[in-house]
């Protein structure tokens, strides 16, 4: 190679050393992305068609004004609260469903534990209980609305059991992963004195996590909450059905009040719960 | 007359200064209330005839419907699932970086101007369930996947350009100054300096929000947005049971398999 094939210094300056390579992983994604269009029938061409840009222009322009008559208002607060009542009775069903599974599938709070290894009965259960809470949490709320629906018709039972069902499974599996991730001393040398299950559990177990689980519930209320507005899609009662009402009637104003009403308490639950959980420590 | 033993009283149980005793009275009065305010029919569901209908209902599940040619129709449903899945995350990733320089401060002296109303604009995107968005979208890009897809994109890029953001603000400053003092260009020095060095976090930001997005493809579809869900929502509307527990039966599995393959990669990752 002679000298005046190298380049000078200046260009060699401004060449990208890794040029080559990011061509080729740019065209490699381009590439592998393209099945991916064609499964989803990624058409966005379609959006700017003449029909199609002037239902949804229309439906867009109707969001302004938002919809303020005092009986629409008066039903939006209503429905707010049968929201927030949703989330809460659902979250309050959850924990009933959750404590019980946590305390009986807890390891720590084994006691045949205590000498080496868990007997094979006491193992077997926890670990039943641990499936349990693995399949109620693993069915989306959205599925277990769609059958309650089905069982007690239309309204806020099914979204209450819907989020009770599968916030008690989440809640009773990360509570017990709460129990198990602390400091063992104490509630050992609790049992290992005899004291019993129960007395472990609230004079050592309790006091040292209390903090973590209260926050860790407060964050999935407001998780519920959310969950709760989407789960009146499916009929579960609430600001989610009279959304998909005013959307059915394409009546823009009442969804865009929705949508800004649905934000602000998004957006209160989020502080509410981040204040709490601060306070907490 | 003798001083009263307070030292042997427990304390006593309320105390106007006590703040942990308001919070628990605030939140004894929530619970109350909302089981009081919403019209929650215990009776019908606790009945001997609400049990006979569940019963009933569960038992039309069996025998799900596992013909070959259902079977293949569920499985183009979840391929669809995992596509819109996979598109949507790709468009946000891409989405939520665009976004996220505007929403960020580049360095000590920039003025950032356009952060505020960017930050806005990512909170209202991200507060609205990919649910809401598919039923909105449903209005311009019509029943089927693209509409999921597109609720999914527009939902998760709000959630990934404020992480992003988040990233782009706290990335060690030194290797950007120092291009920047030799007069470099804002996006060169982006993406010299600035990227290479917060890559891993956004790339791990964007797998993590994919896995949540499987889930959430997976049941986007019962307002008609396509995959697994339009499936559910179509059979579960017509009562064909048997073959609605087939799908119920593939969406567990689909969200039992993205759990344990995220479990396993994470503990080969911390290794």
């Amino acid at each position: 190679m002679n000298a005046s094939a190298r380049p000078t210094p200046q260009a060699a300056a401004l060449r990208d050393p890794a040029w080559a390579g990011r061509v080729f992983w740019i065209g490699a994604t381009l590439v592998l992305l393209w099945p991916l269009g064609v499964a989803t029938e990624f058409r966005p061409w379609l959006l700017l068609q003449p029909d199609s840009l002037r239902v949804s222009g229309h439906f867009m322009a109707s969001f302004m004004p938002p919809a303020m008559a005092p009986d629409f208002l008066r039903l939006v607060a209503r429905e707010t609260w049968r929201t927030v009542a949703i989330a809460t009775a659902g979250i309050t069903l959850a924990l009933c469903i959750a404590w019980p599974l946590t305390l009986m599938s807890t390891r720590v709070l084994s006691i045949s534990a205590l000498s080496g290894r868990m007997a094979r009965g006491p193992f077997w259960l926890r670990q039943g209980l641990r499936w349990v809470l693995i399949v109620l949490r693993s069915v989306p709320e959205l599925v277990w609305a769609l059958v309650f629906v089905r069982v007690v018709g239309l309204g806020a039972t099914a979204g209450v059991l819907a989020i009770a069902l599968t916030y008690g499974g989440m809640l009773g599996k990360v509570y017990g992963e709460i129990l198990e991730s602390g400091e063992a001393h104490v509630t050992e040398a609790l049992l290992r004195n005899g004291g019993g299950r129960l007395q472990a559990f609230f004079y050592a177990l309790l006091p040292q996590n209390a903090a973590e689980l209260t926050s860790y519930t407060v964050y999935r209320w407001e998780c519920a909450i959310r969950s709760s507005v989407v789960l009146g899609f499916v009929g579960a009662g609430g600001l989610g059905q009279q959304m998909d009402n005013s959307m059915k009637m394409f009546n823009g104003g009442e969804v865009a009040t929705m949508l800004l009403v649905f934000m602000a308490l998004v957006a209160l639950a989020d502080h509410t719960s981040a204040w709490l959980r601060r306070a907490l420590g | 007359m003798t001083t009263p033993k307070t030292h042997l009283m427990p304390p006593p149980l309320f105390d106007a200064r006590c703040k942990a005793c308001w919070f628990t009275l605030g939140l004894i009065a929530l619970v109350v209330a909302s089981f009081w305010s919403l019209d929650l029919q215990w009776a019908q569901f606790l009945s001997l005839d609400a049990a006979r209908s569940m019963g009933r209902f569960l038992g039309e599940f069996f025998p799900p419907d596992l013909s070959a040619p259902f079977l293949a129709k569920v499985a183009l449903g979840t391929l669809e699932t995992l596509a819109m899945s996979a598109l949507g995350t790709g468009l946000a990733a891409l989405g939520g970086l665009l976004l996220a320089l505007p929403a960020s401060r580049l360095h000590a002296t920039d003025p950032a101007r356009a952060r505020a109303p960017t930050r806005l604009l990512l909170n209202a995107l991200r507060s609205i369930p990919e649910l809401v968005w598919a039923a909105m979208l449903l209005i311009s890009a019509g029943l089927g996947p693209f509409a999921g897809t597109l609720a999914l994109a527009f939902h998760t890029t709000g959630v990934l350009g404020r992480l992003f953001a988040e990233a782009v603000e706290n990335a060690p400053p030194g290797p950007a100054d120092a291009l920047r003092t030799q007069g470099v260009g804002t996006a060169q020095v982006f993406v010299y300096a600035t990227l290479p060095q917060v890559l891993p976090q956004l790339m791990s930001y964007t797998l993590y929000r994919w896995e949540n997005n499987i889930r959430a493809a997976a049941v986007l579809g019962v307002v008609g947005a396509g995959g697994l869900g339009q499936l559910l929502a179509f059979h579960m509307g017509l009562f064909h049971m048997g073959k609605t527990a087939t799908i119920l039966g593939a969406m567990l599995l689909l969200v039992a398999l993205v759990d344990a393959l995220s479990y396993l990669g994470r503990r080969l990752m911390s290794r």
